[in-house]
């Protein structure tokens, strides 16, 4: 079939069952905007072209869908950039399509011309730029089977202008052939076997699970491991929800703000198993010290993750959807119930009990934590929460109840202030019967407000909770505990912004709280009014997250408390 | 320690840089990279001598292997392999010392290539050895520049 370029990259979105992408028109891309005028494909014009890679990366996230954002060349490719590290470090699928200009003028500083494969190939999964409209097929067909299988991650599309104005034969292949791409699904039987062995040996055993379980849509095959085989469970900030954090073989999140029973677990088990997980700094502490008695085994999708960070004993490469039942069916064989000595689920159970996340409660000033319990007593912890970057972001880790995949939706790797709204929208927009919340600060929700205006556009019932406190509160906090107190630039000066009337410029709700007492009605408020609600907490400014393991050490090195 | 990686790649623009750049943002070093064509016109072969330990050098092949333009990495290090450069040698030398150094290249099958009143170019191959033992052989003449491709290397034995 005859058709333009544009019309191609439109056609070839529909066949691979995109309904929904998030965009900012601009010079060169304005044929795909005329092609886009003529589809049945579902657009949503952000503020920022920040705005919508954010947005396309929430409703991957929320979804498990390709989030796909198109933006016009130079300066709105480069604001994609944010976005696209963002979704590279957490591993989510994306595919972002950009105009540059015309092939003829390419190379020649023309105007808005930005080498935008150049710039992107540390922070994509793979990038192309179209060098022949008849290419486009196939290059759109390959942008979205590498950006979804395997380790998902971001992919760029880069289509000067003159490809998309040429007429081609369009034919959407059926099968993409990539002679250097061949992530494993089915990885060694017998890498399984060593594992199961390790499991069935072990005193200590531990499971350390990250993003990688709910990714892999693997949540249920782990459960039942966890469960079958009583072994306690920790989570990476990323793993938050792959089962529920409720769970009482669940001790919480490990690392620098870990709970004390989960990184007291790693330092004293004898064996470590990571599941879809990269070691990340924020969760090893100082790795020299990181579970110094255990044998260490990690299941993974990614080779190049095995040894990175971690030395580990054993490994299993391959999908979890693959290794998890593998190693299920192997320990049965080998399992000996009550064969394990020591009372280790006692052990961990009395850490949890003794130690549970807490803070001081006020009944004169609003504490941050307090109105994240009540946002989950008030919704029964039913909803999408979406975060920005931040205190705030921590303490919903710690007090908001996960109980399923894909509802923690929050900026883990990169820690991309200003994340949370546009990301909440992309959330919204991909799951448009749960309830979406927000938990942002005062510092990250000005990074990319602009984008009330999406949300109140298309009328997104996302409720807002801000944690205005009128600091940029996790560097205080550092300034206050490592720089002896002098807090370099981390006010807002003059009292800050009126959240309630930045939301009523934008045309949404703005609602504001000043004492404890009026918390729970502001949220059943919000939660009862229609459209997005901007909800403005004036929240203590000297609050600290709690536990902390200091930057670079060592997981036992827990401060609990600070004057 | 140093290792020599045969890595075959989609002969395609932006390979030589996503390799370079992954070298550099991961801080691996490179001592040498030589890319050019193969029997196959889809493909080109790179030799990149890498210098580091086991922990360094499995790290190298695991990401190099996660750019999806690299087809095939094999690590040649010790495997029995043919490892040549070439080597272009601009070394002074007048009527007086231009007998010496054409028999030194005669020992070291090198040749002259360029000839002026004051120096010699002189072109030669070999592996790293050999090139280096010419080297010290001549630099008492004086080295006025010289240019090196790098090692390419090929496994040896039937196919």
């Amino acid at each position: 079939m005859k058709m333009t370029g544009a019309q191609a990259v439109v056609a070839s979105l529909q066949e691979e069952g995109v309904d929904l992408i998030f965009g900012y028109p601009g010079g060169q891309v304005i044929p795909l905007y005329d092609a886009l005028y003529d589809s049945s494909l579902r657009h949503i014009l952000t503020r920022h072209e920040q705005g919508a890679a954010h947005a396309a990366d929430g409703y991957a996230r929320a979804t498990g869908k390709v989030g796909v954002c198109i933006a016009t060349s130079g300066p709105g490719a480069t604001n994609l950039i944010t976005g696209i590290a963002n979704a590279y470090m957490d591993s989510v699928p994306m595919v972002c399509i950009t105009g540059q200009v015309p092939l003829s003028v390419i190379g020649k500083d023309s105007f808005q011309e930005a080498d935008i494969t150049g710039i992107t190939a540390p922070i994509t999964k793979h990038n192309y730029l179209v060098k022949k409209a008849s290419d486009l097929p196939r290059i759109i067909k390959e942008a979205f089977h590498i950006a979804r299988t395997g380790r998902p991650g971001p992919v760029v599309v880069d289509v000067p202008k003159d490809i998309f104005t040429t007429t081609i034969d369009f034919e959407y292949p059926k099968e993409v052939r990539l002679r250097g791409y061949a992530p494993v699904f089915e990885g060694k039987s017998s890498e399984v076997d060593a594992v199961a062995q390790a499991i069935a040996e072990a005193n200590k055993p531990l499971f350390f699970i990250g993003g990688g379980v709910g990714a892999a849509g693997a949540s249920q095959d782990f459960l039942r491991l966890v469960e079958k085989y009583q072994i306690p469970v920790i989570s990476s900030l990323m793993g938050l929800g792959a089962i529920a954090t409720t769970h009482p073989m669940h001790l919480g999140m490990v690392g620098m703000h870990g709970t004390v029973a989960a990184n007291k677990a790693v330092m004293e088990c004898d064996l470590l198993v990571g599941i879809g997980v990269r070691f990340d700094d924020r969760v090893t502490g100082l790795i020299a010290r990181f579970a110094p008695k255990a044998k260490v085994a990690h299941l993974d999708i990614d080779p190049a993750e095995v040894n990175k960070n971690v030395f580990t004993h054993l490994r299993v490469i391959g999908d979890l959807q693959w290794s998890l039942p593998a190693l299920e069916a192997s320990l049965r064989k080998i399992f000996v119930e009550g064969q394990r000595s020591g009372g280790w689920i006692q052990e961990v159970t009395r850490w949890k009990e003794e130690s549970p996340v807490a803070y001081q409660k006020s009944d004169d000033i609003i504490k941050p934590q307090f109105v994240i319990e009540e946002l989950a007593r008030l919704t029964g912890g039913k909803a999408v929460v979406a975060t920005d970057v931040g205190q705030h972001q921590m303490w919903t880790a710690q007090f908001f109840p996960f109980h399923q995949p894909r509802t923690l939706i929050t900026s883990g790797g990169l820690g991309t202030m200003g994340y949370g709204l546009p990301a909440a929208i992309g959330a919204q927009l991909g799951q448009p019967d749960e309830l979406v919340l927000l938990v942002t600060g005062d510092g990250s929700i000005l990074m990319n407000c602009q984008e009330i205006a999406t949300a109140v556009e298309h009328r997104l019932p996302i409720k807002v909770a801000i944690m205005n406190n009128n600091v940029l509160g996790m560097v205080r906090q550092w300034q206050k505990m490592f720089f002896n107190q002098r807090y370099s630039h981390t006010r807002f000066a003059n009292g800050g912004t009126d959240y309630v009337k930045l939301a009523e410029a934008f045309g949404a709700t703005g609602l504001r709280a000043e004492t404890p007492a009026d918390v729970p009605a502001i949220i059943a408020k919000a939660l009862e009014t229609e459209g997005p609600v901007f909800m403005d907490f004036r929240v203590s400014d000297d609050e600290n997250v709690l536990p902390m393991v200091p930057a670079g050490a060592p997981l036992d090195q827990i401060i609990e408390e600070v004057d | 320690m140093r290792h020599t990686l045969s890595v075959i790649v989609e002969n395609k623009p932006g390979i030589l840089t996503r390799v370079a750049g992954l070298f550099a943002r991961r801080g691996y070093n490179i001592e040498s990279l030589v890319v050019g064509e193969t029997e196959n016109p889809q493909v080109s072969r790179m030799t990149i001598v890498v210098d580091g330990d086991e922990k360094i050098i499995e790290q190298v092949t695991k990401q190099l292997h996660k750019l999806i333009e690299v087809i095939k990495i094999s690590d040649i290090t010790q495997e029995e392999s043919v490892h040549r450069e070439l080597i272009l040698v601009r070394v002074a030398a007048d009527a007086s010392t231009r007998g010496e150094i054409m028999q030194i290249c005669e020992i070291f099958r090198a040749s002259i290539v360029d000839l002026s009143r004051n120096s010699v170019m002189i072109q030669a191959t070999g592996d790293q050895k050999k090139i280096e033992a010419m080297l010290t052989t001549l630099r008492p003449f004086g080295i006025r520049e010289f240019a090196r491709t790098g090692r390419i290397s090929m496994v040896r034995g039937s196919k």
